[in-house]
């Protein structure tokens, strides 16, 4: 580093330090992914702390087991980028306080009732392949299912550690109910192999190992936009699709409530809901569909989508998971 | 007395460190969970699963690694310290990196199965057990070609040359010399490999093909995460620890101590009569060659794939690797200071060989919520992050550290006890002029390791996480999760040259610093 760079850098820390002395601080526990330079924290941050005269402090790593066992206790004002899997277990600690936001015109294609999640964006689930490479591609849930075994190979996530892995099996539970088991039955024989997060099954999809991936709708948007690329697409299936939310709520136990309320409105604001389109690519939950950029207006998307009540997906989890691991035991 | 105890301190205060770190951190889910909870039926048939896959993973690097090793010890060729050297690589690789480089090769659209399909032969699939098991020996072979190289190194030349003299030929030098030399290193490299793949996580997920390959450390992950089961994650990493420490014993019990007396030193080149000629040349420089194509062609797949994309990696790469390159040094002091004191008492106190193994054990995430656990009454776990993230990795380089030291400290102590008792030699004077020059060689092996695993560390502990510290390995998982798949490809190249780079380092200091 030059010494003028560190100079620079020296300056600015102590400027921050000083800033932060007299400005309250906001802290928001989020994902890893949220925090990089590639994700939506750095515009988050920028945009919220232009308008509160406060400073965001960003806690990246495990944002629900880290809530639950500090407890009452916990440094967490917000926390951002759960997903629907963990809300029943984080409702019931009772930790978190109602979001206060008028959740009656958001833009999901479901009606959202939840008083303390609020979602920011949403995607769909969805099987993405590669329409040059792929020639066959199912276009129905049905025909992925009745396709021979050897028609495309498929990576998926695993349910246990994956949140689309989770939401598959809802989505296959949704559509299929009590013929689900003979579902995945068809659907095994066509899994590559299962991987423990989205990234390594999306490596392995884009290193052309696997002809198949289970991703987003919206996937096919960063390859566009970013990459100049429209080879990759979802495959689009009448009998619906599983939508899955992304969460943020706020603590009961913060210092700054009137803070963490101002985060609140500022998730659903026209300023962060234009940005989180491209820095997370997924729809944002609450813009008009004019406002959206071109390619996201564009994007194929299914006529129905699927979701489960909080309280009936968490039943019919662990159910849902047997069935899946017989179907593999095969 | 005092003098005993004193000598024996350190080691009492490492094992001491090291089981608070597991079995401290193992009570501490448990009382929050308020007890163990019962296991389910899939718990135990990721038991058998993980037993079975670690016990035959383990046997076949262990049996593959025996010509490895032979040819290695008795052949001499330009570059030979430097194939050895590389040969190690996979062992230091981060796993999802490695992942990659073996799909690139013997995936479906893999050079292998490219390369059978112009012969018109069914492709090979890897996904399944025996992907895992591919897994697992391409990640283990060089650790047991290693430890065994080591053991041939360990026989005195004396006894090669006497062998000569006595007209030996190949067959009797492998009864006489080479057989219980191999019953003396085999049940240790046996045990390490067994252990490494019975906490094995990722691997087995990615290369599995499904939930059929699950091993216990993903049952943990499952009650933790998926069940929100403390008591249950609790039980199973008790049962992890109770497999580890059965095989420990185990394998105590059947090792047996070579007993080639002291000598001098290692062979400086091999005697050809003893080596064998013509056909064994042959056989020699295939298995080599054979070890370094299935070694080296992932690893390069890797490179091919990832240096091109190096140039358009974004500028926050480099303050990363620098976070991971003062981690890694850190955790090779840590891990030094540990694990000498521990392998000098393990030869004469089994607790102490005991300790320096038990971070194998670990299940790595009830090690963080267990650490998390304990610290927050007391501090803001976030203020820790940085030396938690180094006491763990140095905890995960200690059993391989001391594993690697303690055959030849067996060979320093039963040769030199003696004569250091008789000249006075004691104490600091001791390790400075007899124990630490005579070490060199494993303990430059054993730094390389313990620099090139923190270096591929994805941070087992992200509960302590403060979002500000980022490692290499982090961002190249960030890179892969909002989509930048060539990015991470470029990353993934960085991080396999620096972590080579400063395990070949350290491995060549060692040999250099080594009187011999």
């Amino acid at each position: 580093m030059k010494p003028t760079l560190m100079l620079a850098g020296a300056l600015s820390l102590i400027a921050t330090m000083a800033a932060a002395q007299d400005k309250p601080v906001l802290t928001v526990y989020a994902p890893d992914y949220f925090t990089s330079e590639w994700g939506p924290g750095p515009a988050i941050e920028k945009g919220f702390e232009a308008r509160c005269d406060c400073t965001l402090k960003f806690v990246a790593g495990d944002v629900l087991p880290r809530v639950m066992l500090e407890g009452d206790k916990t440094k967490a004002d917000v926390v951002i980028g759960l997903n629907t899997d963990v809300t029943a277990k984080a409702r019931a600690t009772g930790l978190f306080a109602p979001h206060n936001e008028d959740t009656s015109d958001l833009t999901m294609p479901v009606k959202w009732t939840d008083p303390i999640f609020l979602p920011f964006d949403w995607s769909d689930l969805a099987f993405v392949y590669d329409k040059t490479k792929l020639k066959n591609p199912p276009h129905s849930f049905q025909e992925l299912l009745d396709a021979p075994d050897d028609a495309y190979k498929i990576v998926i996530e695993d349910p246990r550690s994956s949140i689309a892995g989770l939401s598959l099996l809802l989505w296959v539970k949704d559509i299929y109910g009590d013929k689900a088991g003979e579902a995945w039955a068809k659907l095994a024989p066509k899994v590559l192999t299962v991987t423990p997060g989205w990234s390594e099954a999306y490596g392995m999809f884009t290193d052309g190992e696997a002809d198949m991936v289970l991703s987003y709708v919206t996937s096919p948007a960063y390859h566009i936009m970013a990459e100049k690329d429209d080879s990759k697409v979802a495959a689009i299936f009448p009998e619906g699709h599983y939508l899955t939310p992304e969460l943020a709520a706020q603590l009961k136990t913060s210092k700054h409530p009137k803070l963490a309320q101002a985060f609140m409105d500022y998730i659903l604001s026209p300023e962060f809901q234009k940005m989180i389109v491209t820095a997370n690519w997924s729809f944002p939950a609450k813009l008009p569909h004019d406002q959206l950029p071109e390619v996201f207006r564009d994007l194929p998307m299914p006529d129905k989508t699927l979701y489960l009540p909080e309280a009936e997906a968490e039943k019919l989890r662990g159910p849902a998971l047997d069935e899946w691991q017989r179907a593999f035991a095969r | 007395m005092a003098a005993r105890l004193r000598a024996i301190a350190p080691a009492v205060l490492a094992a001491a460190v090291l089981a608070t770190l597991v079995l401290g951190t193992l009570a501490a889910v448990a009382w929050r969970a308020g007890g163990l909870s019962g296991l389910r039926g899939t718990d135990l048939s990721a038991i058998r699963f993980t037993l079975w896959q670690a016990a035959l993973s383990a046997l076949i690097s262990c049996v593959l690694a025996i010509p490895v090793a032979r040819a290695l010890h008795r052949r001499r060729f330009a570059g030979r310290g430097v194939l050895i050297s590389l040969l190690g690589a996979p062992f230091i690789l981060p796993v999802i990196v490695a992942v990659f480089g073996l799909i690139a090769v013997f995936g479906r659209r893999g050079i292998v199965n490219v390369a059978l399909g112009h012969f018109g032969i069914e492709p090979l699939s890897i996904y399944g057990a025996q992907g895992v098991i591919t897994a697992h020996v391409f990640f283990n072979l060089p650790l047991a070609t290693r430890m065994i190289l080591h053991g041939w190194q360990a026989i005195p030349s004396e006894r090669f040359r006497l062998a000569a003299t006595l007209g030996f030929g190949p067959a009797q030098v492998a009864r006489q010399l080479e057989a219980p030399m191999l019953r003396a290193v085999l049940p240790g490299a046996f045990l390490a490999i067994f252990l490494v793949c019975l906490t094995s996580f990722a691997v087995a997920l990615t290369l599995g093909g499904g939930p059929r390959a699950t091993t216990v450390e993903l049952a943990i992950y499952q009650a933790f995460r998926f069940d929100f089961d403390m008591g249950r994650a609790a039980s199973l990493a008790l049962v992890q620890v109770a497999i580890s420490v059965t095989a420990l014993l185990i394998a105590a019990k059947v090792s047996l101590p070579a007993r080639f007396g002291a000598g001098h030193d290692r062979l400086a080149q091999p005697i050809a009569q003893l080596s064998g000629g013509g056909g064994r040349v042959g056989l020699d420089a295939l298995a080599i060659a054979l070890a370094t194509a299935f070694l080296l062609t992932p690893i390069c797949a890797v490179l091919l794939r990832g240096l091109p994309a190096i140039p358009t990696l974004p500028a926050m790469i480099w303050p990363a690797t620098l976070t991971s390159l003062w981690v890694a040094a850190a955790s090779v002091l840590v891990t030094l200071a540990v694990a000498l004191p521990l392998a000098l008492a393990a030869t004469r106190h089994r607790w102490a060989e005991i300790a320096a193994m038990l971070p194998m054990t670990a299940s790595a995430l009830v090690m963080g919520t267990g650490a998390f656990l304990i610290a927050q009454p007391f501090v803001n776990p976030t203020s820790l992050a940085l030396p938690m993230v180094l006491l763990t990795n140095a905890a995960l380089s200690v059993p391989f550290a001391t594993r690697i030291l303690m055959p030849e400290i067996r060979t320093l102590q039963a040769d030199y006890d003696r004569l250091a008792a008789a000249l006075g030699l004691r104490g600091l004077a001791r390790l400075r002029l007899l124990t630490l020059p005579r070490l060199a060689r494993p303990l430059g092996f054993s730094a390389g390791l313990a620099a090139a695993f923190s270096m591929g560390d994805l941070g087992v502990i992200t509960l302590f996480s403060d979002g500000q510290t980022r490692t290499l390995p982090l961002a190249l998982f960030q890179l892969m999760g909002s989509y930048r798949m060539d990015q991470a490809a470029g990353a993934a190249s960085v991080l396999l040259i620096l972590t080579f780079a400063l395990f070949f380092a350290l491995d060549r200091l060692g040999h250099h610093a080594d009187p011999r």
